[in-house]
């Protein structure tokens, strides 16, 4: 750990025991699937065969006849008045294909009927008659004039305005500073290269399920593994058109997210059904709806070039940068252009970011989005700059390394940030300075950016009688938030972390919360707490004011003491509490915020030493060490476990993963067994280095953690597999197939 | 259909009789890693799951007077690998039972199941092979045998007729100056279906410098696991040589007609056909210097 | 389709109930019999989330009938602690965070105990060998294969005693 004037938290930076995890490690903690509500009826969604197709008809009569069904819902549930199913907006279209089906895996009905069984043979008995078109399955073409359209009405918005011609471009957004044409040409030394990577999909453990009940009286509950009980009441309100105020969503426990549960599939469908049968349904996806029907992340293709001085000063960067958005409009190419360059000072950028629909699922964001295929570019050609110049990589990135003060990818200078720190870290690590030996071995090294986001928070505190107290919270908890939520009000009130009981609560138990993502709850909820810690204490000062017969801005608060002004008067937080609640009326006090759009962003470095067998191409990971600016780690066992999962996920996507599509537009391998995603087996222990430059927007210096650790990986192991081969990657995977054909041992 | 009844028969004789009752509806199962995930995916009817987990000699494996090996169809690979002595004399038939799937499949799985679900990426079946393996099988009109080169028929296809099931695998005796291996490559350490797999076992002159005998087999490279009679013959008389193993290889190689599929591709496929084919000879032979 | 009676042992206690022939032992102990922490991950054993040990076997529970436990001795990950008491490996999985979201966590204990228990004196590489069929996306592993190997020796001491 390496630290930058780190006060000396009490709470902050130690390793309490979560609570929730005895009920996790026992099996008694209840997730999506696990909710079982009296009278429920079980649901299933017919899925289209199709890649791209219009849908001319759906008959669900047989469906309706068998004995166990007890309703049936289509898109024409989901239409608002004088609609027509060419006019569903692409939120409810991707949850129930309208007039057209986009990908294979399109959600076109749904069956509530008395068991699981029944529902699959009533799906199968509903007869959609389809109209088969085209698809297009390939970033580029479907770019092309003539690729087959999947939105008649898509215009590509320009920097010049909208396109004139129906389009499967979304997006056209460009990013310029200074003249990076004239810069290029200028440089000593350019590199460039075109590289392309594949879906691939977040891989959470636990496919979706929701639970609803439609109330007679319109009142709906919702039960759900999912990243935002907030905005998946808004979703879910607009698809349904039914108020918000109605709608209560329940979040259970989740079984990992990663941004791929932030998005709503199954929660209108349930309802919807509920709605029809007046009992409460349940919606469980299969694997292969999860890997056909939810949210992969897009591939990519970059087309870029790096040019610099013979001195290595980094001068231009020009990217071409087009990413999949599946079937409906996403903004996928444009979160690239706000991180493409964020690692280095470079004054001349030009940065041409394409949104792109194809006949794949819609894309949903997969840890620091678009990120991870951004850097496979610019941290590879950094790698082969610092060959041509012969120099030390990371002596080239620290040379260029952005700082506090240097303009940021979307123009604003960086506050306080630590690229430099980490680099200067791995430089010095032990991983760094232990030779490789052995043949056909290499190490790369690579950075990573992920600007991570604060949006709004609230939570709610309440005191006990005893003194303790219980932290209401309204974010989803998707790997131990709740515990760091915990400890950051036991640190503001001045009480132990045991005091403190964390909860989650539904949609009308306490304030908005945005989505769990972007890193943000540690953050932006823990500045929510911490607010709520103060107006607590403001509080209590109210009601000792009384009790003491002193004015209320005369009583101090300082390490967890209340006390008057003279001292003769003092008391700990729980005495105070016990003394002014426990024989008084109840305390309930909220703390919200807005912290904004952005929260100054996390840095990630990356370190791995692979071996490539020349044979077969396989490559395996010997070593790997994973260096952050983790802020301040609020809990660092927590902290470890972010870089240690992220660095694993990217390993997955560098070396096995990604979506095997046939030219009908099928997905091959829906599956885990031909989804290859690491194993036990596959990776070594992960070394972390955690470095803490105090976020100086968060009241305890705290900088999201959880994003940062997917964006190097892709390319550390590239460059490491460079290094071994000789042979530079290009594509994503790089499989032991791609090897081989890249190294010339086989030719396709 | 879904599936109608559950039947777990005590003798092979009320097994035959099961099957015939039901025809085509009834599937004999052993550890079900398959077909119970088949059924449920809807990639298979069955009405009637015959369990023949219950039948003793399905679940026997011992070794027969002559040193040779009988193994019960439904035999779990767990309990072939942690047989000390089975591991001793046949680390070949260990090292397949010991890569199907994970552990947790392997202590359902059978050798004799992963043989009759007759997948051409099988990794039991190369090794089978190479050790020249007969499938015991019975049916209405008794028992037969079948050379185990000869069982499988094409992708998921053997040689099974309607109301026969396969009872047990005779493994022979290892001969003196013997040695047996079987690798796999897939682009994991574990889990994964083989791109490409390869089983060689060599009988070797007693000084151990020319082999005597070799039988050679392929995986992943054709509808069916492929005995490579010619990389054999290439071996007979021959002294044990890189240059001698790189021409079996080769017969390996000319041998594999692969297709390209999400696991792999016809190149690919037959370069590894020729790598495998490589290791596995030179640890057959390593096995037969210390045997 | 009648349906069958199964009679079998679930964490020490005698348990009947009836089933289909076709439904899954992962189904029979979710849907039926209340004991929700074995997970549906995959249904077709990839991923370990549903590990249950049968007869002394650590398996898949949706690649199980539910009638094949009739006469057997079934062990979930509902019966590992001892009341109150924590197992070591569930302490140890809490001690050293090797859980996020706790999703497989059921499955990797059912795992790790059945290993342990066959071999105290595993070692990082067969631990990690033995636990390929359990699938985690949020850890990384690190912290569950250090959490085994901290477990162990406390398992091999209570063995001893």
């Amino acid at each position: 750990m390496v630290m930058a004037d780190k006060p000396k938290y009490r709470v902050i930076g130690t390793r309490p025991l979560r609570p929730d995890a005895i009920d996790k490690v026992t099996g008694r903690a209840q997730y999506g699937a696990d909710t079982r509500q009296n009278g429920m009826l079980r649901g299933y969604v017919l899925r289209s065969p199709h890649a791209h197709a219009n849908i001319k008809s759906i008959d669900v009569s047989k469906a309706l006849a068998h004995p166990g069904v007890k309703a049936v819902v289509t898109a024409a549930d989901f239409l608002a008045p004088g609609q027509d199913l060419a006019q569903l907006p692409d939120l409810t279209a991707n949850v129930m294909a309208g007039s057209k089906t986009l990908y294979h895996g399109h959600a076109v009905a749904a069956v509530a009927a008395i068991d699981d069984e029944s529902a699959r043979d009533a799906a199968g008995l509903i007869e959609v008659e389809y109209d088969v078109l085209p698809p297009v399955l390939d970033v580029r073409e479907a770019m092309l004039p003539g690729a087959p359209i999947l939105h008649e009405a898509m215009r590509t918005r320009t920097p010049e305005g909208p396109s004139a011609d129906p389009s499967n471009v979304v997006a056209h957004a460009v990013v310029v500073f200074g003249d990076p044409e004239t810069a290029m040409g200028e440089c000593d030394v350019v590199v460039e290269g075109d590289f392309s990577t594949r879906m691939v999909h977040q891989g959470y453990i636990e496919p979706q399920a929701a639970t609803a009940m439609w109330n007679p009286d319109g009142q709906v509950t919702i039960w759900t593994a999912h990243q935002g009980s907030f905005p998946a009441r808004q979703s879910t309100a607009t698809i349904l058109n039914h108020p918000i105020s109605k709608i209560r969503v329940v979040l259970t426990e989740i079984g990992g997210g990663f941004g791929g549960k932030i998005a709503v599939y199954l929660e209108p469908v349930a309802a919807m059904l509920s709605k029809k049968t007046g009992h409460p349904v349940k919606l469980q996806m299969d694997r292969v709806d999860v890997f056909e029907g939810t949210g992969p992340t897009p591939g990519t293709s970059i087309r870029a070039k790096l040019g610099a001085t013979k001195d290595g000063k980094l001068k231009a960067y020009m990217a071409d940068m087009a990413y999949e958005n599946g079937a409906y409009a996403g903004t996928a190419a444009n979160y690239a252009t706000m991180v493409a360059t964020a690692c280095y000072d470079i004054e001349h950028v030009r940065l041409d970011g394409y949104d792109v629909v194809v006949n794949k699922p819609r894309t949903q964001d997969y840890r620091a989005p678009s990120s991870p295929a951004a850097a496979f570019a610019m941290e590879q050609l950094v790698d082969q700059l610092a060959e041509k110049l012969n120099m030390d990589p990371e002596k080239l990135r620290l040379q260029n390394s952005s700082r506090e003060g240097t303009r940021g990818s979307m123009g604003m200078p960086f506050a306080r940030i630590g690229h430099e720190e980490i680099v200067q870290a791995a430089l010095d690590s032990d991983h760094y300075n232990s030779p490789l030996e052995g043949p056909n071995r290499g190490r790369g090294t690579a950075s990573g950016y992920w600007f991570n986001v604060g949006l709004r928070s609230s939570v709610n505190v309440t005191v006990q009688p005893d003194g303790t107290v219980a932290l209401a919270v309204g974010s989803t908890d998707l790997s131990g938030t709740r515990t760091s939520l915990a400890m950051q009000l036991a640190e503001t009130i001045g009480v132990e972390f045991d005091d403190v009981k964390s909860l989650e609560v539904d949609t009308d138990s306490v304030g908005y919360n945005d989505v769990t993502a972007g890193s943000r709850v540690t953050f932006g909820t823990g500045m929510a707490t911490y607010e709520a810690g103060k107006n607590l204490i403001a509080a209590m000062k109210e009601r000792l004011a009384a009790t003491w017969n002193v004015p209320e801005d005369e009583i101090q608060f300082e390490e967890g003491k209340f006390s008057s002004p003279d001292g003769s008067k003092s008391g700990t937080f729980k005495e105070i509490a016990q003394l002014v609640v426990g024989r008084g009326p109840g305390l309930t006090v909220s703390g919200s915020v807005n912290a904004g759009f952005l929260q100054g962003g996390g840095f990630a470095h990356h370190i791995v030493d692979v071996e490539v067998d020349p044979d077969t191409g396989k490559v395996q990971v010997l070593r790997y060490t994973a260096v952050q600016d983790v802020g301040t780690a609020v809990h660092p066992a927590y902290v470890e476990g972010q870089l240690q999962g992220g660095a694993v996920q990217g390993i997955g996507w560098a070396l096995n993963e990604e979506y095997f599509y046939d030219d009908s537009g099928r997905m091959l391998n829906s599956s885990f067994l031909d989804y290859r995603m690491p194993t036990t087996l596959d990776v070594p222990m992960i070394d972390t280095i955690l470095v803490e430059v105090p976020n100086p927007l968060h009241p305890f210096g705290v900088r999201g953690v959880g994003e940062p650790p997917i964006v190097p990986p892709l390319a550390a192991i590239a460059n490491a597999v460079a290094h071994a081969t000789g042979v530079r990657q290009y594509q994503l995977p790089m499989s032991p197939r791609r090897i081989l054909q890249t190294t010339g041992k086989i030719e396709e | 259909m879904a599936v109608q009844e559950y039947l777990a028969p005590a003798t092979v004789d009320d097994a035959v009789a099961v099957l015939g009752e039901h025809g085509s509806a009834a599937r004999v199962f052993a550890g079900g890693t398959d077909l119970i995930i088949q059924v449920r995916e809807r990639r298979r009817d069955v009405g009637v799951m015959v369990d023949i987990k219950k039948i003793p000699e399905l679940v026997e494996c011992a070794f027969t007077g002559d040193g040779g090996l009988r193994i019960g169809a439904a035999v779990p690979c767990a309990r072939l690998y942690r047989d000390p002595e089975v591991a001793a004399k046949f680390p070949c038939l260990i090292d397949s039972a010991s890569l199907i799937g994970g552990i947790q499949i392997q202590s359902r799985a059978s050798l004799g199941g992963n043989l009759c679900n007759s997948s051409p990426a099988a990794d039991s079946i190369p090794t089978l092979i190479a050790l020249g393996v007969t499938c015991e099988i019975a049916g209405s009109s008794g028992r037969r045998t079948v050379p185990v080169e000869q069982f499988c028929t094409g992708p998921g296809q053997n040689v099974l007729q309607p109301g026969e099931f396969l009872v047990a695998l005779n493994v022979p005796a290892p001969g003196a100056n013997s040695g047996a291996a079987f690798e796999r490559f897939i682009p994991r350490n574990e889990m994964d279906i083989a791109v490409c797999n390869a089983a060689a076992s060599v009988v070797l002159s007693a000084d151990g410098s020319t082999f005597q005998s070799a039988r050679i087999a392929v995986g992943a490279v054709a509808p069916t696991p492929l005995l490579v009679a010619a990389a054999g013959e290439a071996l007979a008389g021959q002294p044990v040589s890189a240059a001698s193993i790189a021409s079996a290889a080769d017969a390996a190689r000319a041998a594999a007609v692969p297709i390209t599929d999400m696991r792999g591709s016809t190149a690919q496929r037959k370069h590894l056909a020729s790598v495998l084919v490589t290791r596995v000879l030179n640890q057959a032979v390593e096995r037969a210097g210390r045997a | 389709m009648s349906k069958h009676h199964v009679i079998t042992r679930i964490n020490g206690e005698d348990i009947e109930f009836l089933t289909d022939p076709g439904t899954s032992l992962l189904s029979a102990l979710r849907d039926q019999l209340g004991l929700t922490g074995a997970k549906e991950g995959c249904n077709n054993g990839n991923c370990g989330a549903c590990n249950v040990v049968l007869n002394g076997e650590l398996v898949n529970s949706c690649c199980v009938l539910a009638v094949e436990v009739n006469g057997g001795e079934l062990a979930t990950i509902e019966g590992v602690a001892n009341g109150d008491d924590l197992h070591p490996l569930q302490q140890s999985f809490i001690n050293d965070a090797a859980l996020q979201c706790g999703i497989c966590t059921p499955g990797f204990i059912v795992a790790a105990k059945a290993l342990l228990e066959r071999e105290p004196d595993a070692d990082e590489a067969r631990i990690r060998h033995w636990l390929a069929g359990n699938l985690c996306r949020c850890t990384g592993y690190d912290k569950i294969v250090q959490a085994v190997l901290d477990a162990a020796p406390e398992m091999r001491a209570a063995a001893r005693a």
